[in-house]
């Protein structure tokens, strides 16, 4: 049985998806929360282009995958932002010792 | 194929490289490393133009901005205690695994005439709308950047207040700063109010 190059590609895609995942599970740090977020958006593009691809659409896919990168870059700069605002009033950026501060 | 093998199992390999390491910025270029592989494998896959944007946005500027932040908030010591139990996140991914294997396997083109319209007519004349979101998007990021560089309200206020309170008040008449001893040092300020006087 032999596997097409695409269909090992969309085995990548869902896997950096699962290891995005992973990431938001066990993190701690909120840095690394958003490098998880990054992770599943990077997957998302991916998937985005090898959908075109299969479909015969591969500038569809192209002109999708440029808006999801741009969200995401986005959604990664207000988040360090935030997190650049936490770390200033809360003195950390430990989810669990967020988790438990009071005030 | 093999390239396409081997693109995979590296980027995977640095992705889980980025949770593992126990330093931000190495972390920070992991997910740089990571980035420019995927460019790479979009590159492979027929598509250049967003392959060239991943890795200027993805591993250019998104790890600037990543370095840039690490260096404002600095850069604590990361907790070997995860938030679960790894055991535990492994097996959420693996059921997460199935549900996702589940409906899209096995992966077959699809049967389709599809007219190929050109990328550029395709984002700036099909996708119109998709351009002005995105213009939108990049506007509040850069108001997220503004919230990134300014300073907290709150501290700018407790400044100020300490500035104005030890800030000399005039004396009526004289135009000259009042004595205002420095806590801590009573005799601190008394030869100048005599050399003043």
């Amino acid at each position: 049985m032999s596997i097409s190059p695409v269909a090992v590609l969309w085995v990548g895609a869902a896997a950096l998806l699962l290891v995005g995942l992973y990431g938001l599970l066990v993190v701690r740090n909120l840095f690394q929360i958003i490098i998880a977020v990054q992770l599943l958006g990077k997957a998302v593009v991916l998937a985005l282009v090898l959908a075109g691809r299969t479909s015969g659409q591969i500038n569809l896919g192209q002109s999708l995958a440029a808006t999801v990168i741009v969200a995401d870059t986005i959604v990664t700069v207000i988040g360090l932002s935030f997190v650049i605002q936490i770390k200033r009033r809360m003195g950390t950026v430990d989810v669990k010792e967020l988790a438990t501060l009071k005030g | 194929m093999w390239i396409n093998t081997l693109l995979v199992i590296a980027f995977i390999l640095s992705g889980l490289q980025a949770f593992h390491v126990r330093r931000l910025l190495s972390a920070v270029l992991w997910l740089a490393v990571t980035s420019a592989l995927i460019a790479t494998t979009l590159y492979r896959a027929g598509a250049p133009e967003i392959a060239a944007m991943e890795l200027s946005v993805g591993a250019g500027l998104v790890t600037v901005m990543f370095v840039f932040s690490i260096a404002i908030a600095g850069e604590e010591a990361m907790e070997a205690r995860t938030l679960i139990s790894p055991a535990l996140a492994w097996l959420l991914i693996v059921a997460a695994a199935v549900l996702l294997a589940l409906p899209i396997l096995p992966i077959e083109p699809l049967e389709t005439a599809a007219s190929e319209v050109p990328f550029s007519t395709m984002l700036w004349e099909e996708r119109g709308l998709d351009v002005l979101v995105q213009v939108g998007l990049i506007f509040t990021g850069v108001l997220g950047i503004l919230g990134l560089l300014t300073e907290p309200a709150v501290e700018r206020k407790r400044e100020t207040a300490v500035d104005e309170k030890t800030a000399a008040k005039p004396v009526p008449g004289f135009g000259i700063p009042a004595f205002q001893p420095v806590a801590g040092r009573q005799d601190a300020g008394a030869p100048i109010l005599e050399e003043r006087i």
